[in-house]
C-alpha cells in the first residue's frame, strides 16, 4: 500500500500486526508500547522525523480509548495531570523544536537512533533490577496471601524527593502524597514530555516509572495519570508534528485498526499477573525495540 | 477449565476472523478514499491538516473501541 505523505510503500497487514502487537503490551503493561511501535516503524525505511511524529498519532487513539476507562476507575490524579499537563506541553515541543533542528543537518535517523537505543537499554536494565530486588526483598508469596501487592524496591528515593522544600509545595491527596514540590513535578513532566516529542509514543515507559519511584505515586493511579499525560503530550505533539510535515496519519490509522483488538486481549492479560511480576515481565522487551533500531542503522535493511 | 479455554479459544479465533474482514473492507473503501484527499490537505495546507490528523486518529480510535467491544461481547454470549 502506497503512503503518498511520506512517500513509502508498506504493507498494511504490517501495519496493523505491529499495531496488534503494540495493543497488547499497552493494554498488558498500562504503556502506549511506542518502544515497539517506533522501531517497528523505523525499519520499514521511514524516515525517523516521520516514526517519532506519525507513533505519536498513533499512541493518541490508544491513550484516549485508555485513559477513559481509567477515568472512570477513579485511577487518575486529575489534580497532578494538571499540574503536569503545562511542563508536558512544553517539554513536548521542545523535542519537537529538536527534531527539526536535526533534520537540517539531516541528522535525524542517526541521532534519534542512538538516543532511542540507549534510553530503551537504561529502562530495561533498571525495571530488571529493581522488579528483581523487589521479589526477592518482600516474600511475595506472603504478601499475595494476604492480597496485596510487593512495595517498590526503590520506595525511599520518593520520601527523599518529598523531603525538598522549595516552594510551592502541593498536597497530592488523591495520590496519597502530602507535601512535594511543584517544581519536583514540573522537571518530571518536561523530561517526559521532552522524551515523547523527540523519540514518538507516549514516553510512559520513563513517566511512569518516575511517577511511582520519584513523586512516590501508587502504581494503580501512576498508570491512569501517566495515560491521562499521554493523551496532553501525543495530542501536542501530533499537531506540532503535522505541523512541521511529521507525520503521515494514514500509517497511524492503519496500526490503530491492529492496536484496538491488541489492546482487548492485552487488558484480559492482566488478569493473571500483578505488581512485581508485570514490571519483571516487562524488563526485556525494550531491548527487542533497540535491536530493531541497531538492526536498521548498521545493515540499511528494510522489512516492509 | 480445559473447556472453558477451548470456548475462549474458539470465540477468539472467531472474533478475529469477522474482525479481519472489517479491516480488510476499511483498507479499501475508507483509506483508498482518504489516501488523496489527505496528502493534497498535508500539502497545501498543514495547519487544517494537523487538525483532521488529530480529529481522525482520536474518531478512528473511540469508533473503533466501541466496535470491537460489541463485536467480542456478541460473540462471546453466542459462543456460551
Amino acid at each position: 500500500m502506497d503512503f503518498p505523505i511520506s512517500g513509502q510503500h508498506i504493507s498494511p497487514i504490517y501495519l496493523a500486526a505491529v499495531g496488534f502487537i503494540v495493543g497488547i503490551f499497552g493494554g498488558f503493561f498500562g504503556v502506549g508500547g511506542s518502544f515497539l511501535a517506533g522501531p517497528g516503524l523505523f525499519i520499514t525505511g521511514l524516515p525517523m522525523n516521520f516514526v517519532v511524529g506519525t507513533d505519536l498519532a498513533h499512541i493518541l487513539g490508544k491513550s484516549i480509548v485508555a485513559s477513559r476507562e481509567h477515568l472512570v476507575r477513579g485511577n487518575v490524579d486529575i489534580k497532578l495531570g494538571l499540574i503536569m499537563a503545562g511542563g508536558t506541553i512544553i517539554g513536548t515541543e521542545a523535542g519537537a523544536q529538536a527534531i527539526q533542528y536535526l533534520k537540517q543537518f539531516k541528522m535525524v535517523n542517526v541521532v534519534v537512533g542512538i538516543v532511542f537505543i540507549a534510553v530503551l537499554i537504561l529502562i530495561s536494565a533498571f525495571m530488571a533490577w529493581e522488579s528483581w530486588v523487589t521479589i526477592k526483598r518482600s516474600h511475595v508469596a506472603e504478601l499475595r496471601l494476604k492480597g496485596k501487592s510487593a512495595p517498590p524496591a526503590v520506595r525511599r528515593f520518593h520520601e527523599k524527593v518529598q523531603r525538598f522544600k522549595l516552594w510551592p509545595m502541593i498536597n497530592l491527596a488523591e495520590s496519597g502524597v502530602k507535601n512535594i514540590s511543584f517544581w519536583v513535578i514540573l522537571i518530571v513532566a518536561v523530561v517526559a514530555g521532552f522524551l515523547a516529542g523527540f523519540l514518538g509514543g507516549g514516553a510512559g515507559y520513563l513517566r511512569m516509572p518516575l511517577l511511582v519511584y520519584v513523586l512516590g505515586v501508587p502504581t494503580k493511579v501512576a498508570i491512569g495519570t501517566d495515560l491521562f499525560e499521554v493523551v496532553v503530550s501525543a495530542s501536542y505533539g501530533t499537531l506540532s508534528h503535522a505541523i512541521k510535515g511529521n507525520v503521515d496519519i494514514m500509517i497511524a490509522l492503519v496500526m490503530q485498526t491492529g492496536a484496538a483488538v491488541g489492546a482487548q486481549i492485552g487488558v484480559r492479560l492482566t488478569e493473571f499477573f500483578r505488581g512485581a511480576k508485570i514490571r519483571l515481565a516487562f524488563s526485556p522487551l525494550p531491548l527487542i525495540g533497540a535491536a530493531l533500531i541497531v538492526y536498521g542503522l548498521m545493515t540499511g535493511h528494510q522489512m516492509k | 477449565m480445559k473447556k472453558a479455554t477451548a470456548k475462549s479459544l474458539r470465540a477468539f479465533a472467531i472474533e478475529l476472523a469477522i474482525y479481519a474482514v472489517f479491516v480488510t473492507a476499511y483498507f479499501f473503501l475508507v483509506l483508498h478514499l482518504l489516501g488523496e484527499w489527505l496528502y493534497h490537505l498535508e500539502a497545501q495546507h498543514r495547519y487544517t491538516y494537523a487538525v483532521v490528523a488529530l480529529l481522525l486518529i482520536a474518531g478512528q480510535a473511540v469508533v473503533l473501541d466501541a466496535v470491537t467491544a460489541l463485536l467480542f461481547r456478541f460473540l462471546r454470549s453466542r459462543v456460551r
